[in-house]
């Protein structure tokens, strides 16, 4: 593979973690299957880690909770099993719009091997198709982060009807409108079919089979590329559409696997690629040359390290990441620039102390480390606003951009004397 | 098992977290998987700290099960004291680690470590937040302080010593902790209150204590618990190994900050404190009785915090503001005591519960006109469009204003005079707008300054669909009602100004309910008005 030639062996790094567990993904997948509920079967700090996770950013009704374990339950499994049925009962009694219930495992029951997947079982023979349960692992032994909407989405492929027919089914999370925007150019072009997992509503799952090409709007979903592929489906290469360029790759590489005539594409993205690279142009001019470390948080990081670099000209010192997976960012990896500098896994400390001696101009990390690191005089962005602002495609490049260019723009703006 | 939508207290090791950040020169190896480190970010973005909880964690994934855990917490250990080298290291796990029994705390005693350990099992399947930090607070003193301790039998130490020694009385503060409710504000109050009357502070523990300070517990001729939730066993250990007295009033509002001030000084022998200095310090009471004030008259208030809060609240609202405290209740299990006894004296009964949809229903039910509560609370309030005003942890990040906002002695009770008045109406003006209602510039956009009081307003990250808060309106209809608005009952329903008009709605439906009548009309809404007018 081109990169061994041009980038440094990846930095392994295992020591104290800073990042969220998997069940961080519920906040967003809350959201955007307004049918479905989210529980957790785990102990009182993971109700507090997304009440902490979700409370600092929404104030929404929430369609996640937590069945929290007690010492009654610790005692014998039989006995959490029927609790688990108690509690399940009486979130549908009081629920009943609920379609889908997510039952999501953690760190506590999996040690404790509470097993949720029979679980899941028992209550759907229950319920003959009120809802449906599934279930899958947000839990922080096995999962960060991003990861968890992996689990959920992997749990809802068995789900999936079978269907032969050609179709582009687009794979993670998009915001609403962003997703629109997909769908209206592809139509453009001449792709009619095209579907999203998840889906907006939990029941509205698309069909899956030989004619089904994935295309992967987030690069987290290792998981469920894999059991797609298993159903038949196939996965088109592309860079994620994050910028001007990574977008027009990633709706092209959509087309050319439909065999859409290139011209016909590009008649559609030309002008799009055109008036995105006018809307970057002053943020270029910000953020040219400003030296940027990413710390391991989302898996956004390759293709962010790219778009920040082509793009808007920003050195790259360290671009971190929780989990290489080579595959998924076969497109990505050779547009770094030569001899940046991956690093996988972490070790926070060390991790602070490269970036204390490397000072970049702007540190991309996640919640708990920005204002100790702003406080140390560097400009930071949280990661985690990256999976809820609607960053993909080409017309939202500018946005992007801009979300770097603010705190840079900020430390400028503050004066005081 | 307990299904839990919000939950208003964190694990135990949360609450040890918070004591080990309050302090100086204190580190926390903590055993917990990856996802637990989320806790930093309650201290570094809801309390807005420059700096990270001084906590190591060992994260442990699933593949380390297999093999040695056990050698990953004594190499976090060790890694942990040679970089941070704090003067005392807590040692403890979270609830996974907890099923995995490694012992953490045993493993740092035998490692030789050179500093002080305190290892910490706090049982995270039966235990909150609370508890851990007061538990936490509570061994680290103990351990710290073994070798001081007087034999037993040995003679109590006289209150009154300090006239003897020929020195100032002098203090502890125990209790204020970082996540706790303006505890930074409240003690700079106390100092201000306490210097006033000649009496110094010997240590303020948790917040910004080093181990050395600890160690000077024994020195104070008194214990102020200021915050029992954190403080409580601490005091009592304190008292029944040392003999130093406890003064136990929370000086919230001027009735309690008055009554702290009597019982100190009468336990150190100082002259009583004169009866006129909160008149002169505060001015509460005398905003209490201008006349602007009369329209706080019996407004039915809904209060619902912690227990040092919740009683202190109650309190304040009754006999300092006048108004008809109509629910009292606490999620702090351990105080729920104290928080029945005043519930009793209000003829109320108390409600003790940490499920906060309960305290929605209760609350709903109450049909209060100014709730004061936590997060949740506020939360409720907005969906029930009741203003409110948080008093208690816990809290969000608005609650940590820049500005200095104590809650206890003087100053504190003009800080809740205007945080609890504000969200209601002001006193002409309630009548003004009784006057022109009907008047067709009377519209819900005319947005008083105190409506943007009660709303939440914080939305640093919008979600997908641009962060639109999905409130689902909750009707107060026992039955989720087959009630109909009829287009007159309607119109007239729009004509009410909207700060009240959510509360005509739950009145009228109730009424209409209650007699079973299944339209609303203009005339039922009117009916309802005189039934509930008193
Ligand atoms: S890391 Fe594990 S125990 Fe902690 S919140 Fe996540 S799932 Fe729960
Ligand atoms: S909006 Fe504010 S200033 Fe204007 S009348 Fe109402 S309360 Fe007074």
């Amino acid at each position: 593979m081109a990169l061994t030639s041009t980038l440094p062996p990846v930095l392994r790094e295992s020591g104290q973690r800073e990042v969220f567990c998997g069940l961080t993904s519920i906040v967003w997948l809350h959201r955007r299957m307004p049918d479905a509920f989210f529980l957790v079967v785990g102990s009182r700090t993971c109700a507090h880690l997304i009440q902490s996770a979700a409370g600092v950013m929404i104030f929404a009704e929430p369609r996640f909770g937590t069945a929290i374990l007690g010492e009654r339950d610790l005692a014998g499994l039989a006995d959490a099993n029927e609790e688990l049925d108690r509690v399940v009962n009486d979130l549908l009694a009081r629920r009943p719009e609920i379609r889908t219930l997510f039952l999501v495992g953690s760190c506590p029951s999996e040690v404790i091997k509470l097993d949720l997947a029979k679980a899941a079982e028992r209550i759907n023979t229950r319920m003959l198709g009120r809802v449906r349960v599934v279930n899958y692992s947000g839990s922080g032994i096995e999962t960060t982060f991003t990861q968890g909407e992996d689990g959920a989405l992997t749990s809802l492929v068995p789900l999936l009807p079978a269907s032969p027919e050609p179709q582009l089914l687009i794979v993670g999370t998009l915001a609403d409108g962003v997703e629109e925007r997909f769908l209206s150019l592809f139509a453009r072009m001449g792709l009619e079919t095209v579907r999203t997992l998840p889906p907006r509503q939990s029941t509205d799952l698309p069909p899956v089979g030989e004619g089904t090409r994935l295309l992967l709007a987030q690069p987290f979903v290792a998981d469920t590329v894999r059991a797609l592929e298993r159903r038949g489906a196939q996965r088109i290469s592309a860079p994620y559409p994050l910028g001007v360029e990574g977008s027009c790759a990633w709706m092209a590489a959509a087309a050319a696997a439909f065999g859409i005539d290139p011209r016909r594409v590009a008649e559609v993205l030309d002008p799009l690629a055109e008036r995105g690279r006018r809307a970057l142009e002053p943020l270029r001019r910000r953020l040219e040359g400003k030296r940027l470390f990413l710390l391991p948080d989302s898996q956004l990081e390759i293709p962010l390290a790219r778009f920040l670099h082509r793009e808007c000209g920003m050195e790259l010192v360290e671009v971190g990441t929780p989990y290489l997976d080579r595959q998924l960012m076969a497109e990505e990896l050779p547009l770094l620039p030569e001899g940046t500098q991956l690093s996988e896994g972490q070790d926070v400390e060390k991790q602070l102390e490269r970036v204390r001696a490397s000072r970049p101009d702007l540190v991309v990390c996640g919640m708990g480390l920005a204002n100790p690191l702003e406080a140390e005089g560097f400009a930071t962005k949280w990661s985690i606003e990256l999976v809820f602002s609607p960053i993909h495609g080409c017309d939202q490049a500018a946005d992007l951009a801009e979300l770097f260019a603010r705190p840079l723009n900020r430390r400028e703006l503050l004066q005081w004397n | 098992m307990e299904l839990t939508l919000w939950t208003y207290e964190g694990p135990p090791h949360v609450g040890a977290m918070r004591i080990a950040a309050s302090m100086e020169g204190v580190h926390y190896v903590l055993h917990a998987p990856q996802g637990d480190t989320y806790a930093d970010l309650l201290f570094t973005m809801i309390e807005r700290r420059d700096r990270r909880p001084p906590v190591t964690y060992t994260t442990f994934q699933a593949r380390d099960l297999g093999g040695d855990t056990a050698e990953l917490v004594k190499r976090s250990i060790q890694q942990a004291v040679d970089r941070f080298q704090p003067e005392a290291l807590l040692v403890g796990e979270s609830c996974t680690a907890e099923l995995i029994q490694d012992q953490p705390g045993s493993l740092a005693c035998g490692m030789g470590l050179g500093v002080p350990v305190v290892s910490l099992e706090l049982p995270a399947y039966s235990k909150k937040e609370n508890w851990g930090a007061a538990e936490t607070l509570y061994q680290l003193c103990r351990g710290l302080l073994k070798t001081q301790m007087p034999a037993p039998g040995a003679a109590k130490p006289e209150p009154e010593r300090w006239r003897s020694e020929g020195r100032r009385p002098r203090v502890n503060l125990l209790g204020p902790s970082l996540l706790g409710f303006r505890c930074r504000d409240d003690v700079r109050e106390l100092r201000g209150l306490l210097a006033d009357h000649g009496i110094d502070v010997n240590v303020v523990a948790p917040l910004g204590a080093r181990p050395a300070d600890l160690m000077r517990l024994p020195q104070a001729d008194a214990n102020l618990c200021l915050y029992p939730e954190v403080a409580g066993p601490l005091c009592s250990w304190l008292e029944r190994s040392f003999g130093t007295p406890v003064v136990r009033t929370v000086p919230i509002g001027i009735g309690a900050t008055a009554q702290f001030l009597r019982e100190l000084c009468a336990l150190l022998g100082l002259e009583p404190p004169e009866l006129r200095e909160a008149d002169q310090r505060s001015r509460l009471p005398w905003y209490s009785k201008s006349v602007d004030s009369t329209y706080l008259t019996g407004k039915r208030v809904f209060i619902f915090a912690d227990a040092t809060h919740a009683i202190a609240a109650a309190r304040i609202a009754s006999r300092e503001l006048g108004f008809t405290v109509v629910g009292l209740g606490t999620y702090s299990r351990e105080q729920a005591r104290e928080v029945r006894v005043a519930a009793k004296e209000l003829d109320l009964e108390a409600l003790i519960s940490d499920d906060y949809l309960e305290v929605e229903q209760a609350m709903a039910q109450a049909a209060p006109e100014l709730v004061l509560g936590t997060q949740m609370e506020r939360h409720s309030a907005k969906r029930l469009g009741i203003p409110c005003a948080v008093i208690s942890a816990p809290l969000h990040v608005q609650d940590v204003p820049a500005r200095y906002a104590p809650q206890m002695g003087w100053e504190g009770a003009n800080v809740i005079f205007d945080s609890w008045v504000h969200p209601l109406m002001m006193g002409l003006e309630e009548h003004l707008i009784g006057m022109f209602r009907h008047d067709f510039e009377f519209v819900d956009g005319h947005l008083s300054h105190l409506e943007g009081a009660s709303a939440p307003t914080a939305q640093p990250v919008a979600g997908p669909d641009n962060g639109a808060p999905d409130v689902t309106p909750l009707s107060a209809t026992p039955e989720g009602g087959a009630l109909r608005w009829t287009a007159s009952g309607e119109a007239e329903l729009s004509r009410i100004p909207f700060f009240v008009r959510g509360k005509v709605r739950r009145n009228t439906e109730a009424y209409a309910n209650e007699r079973g009548v299944a339209e609303i009309t203009e005339e039922t809404l009117y009916e309802a008005k005189a039934h509930f007018s008193r």
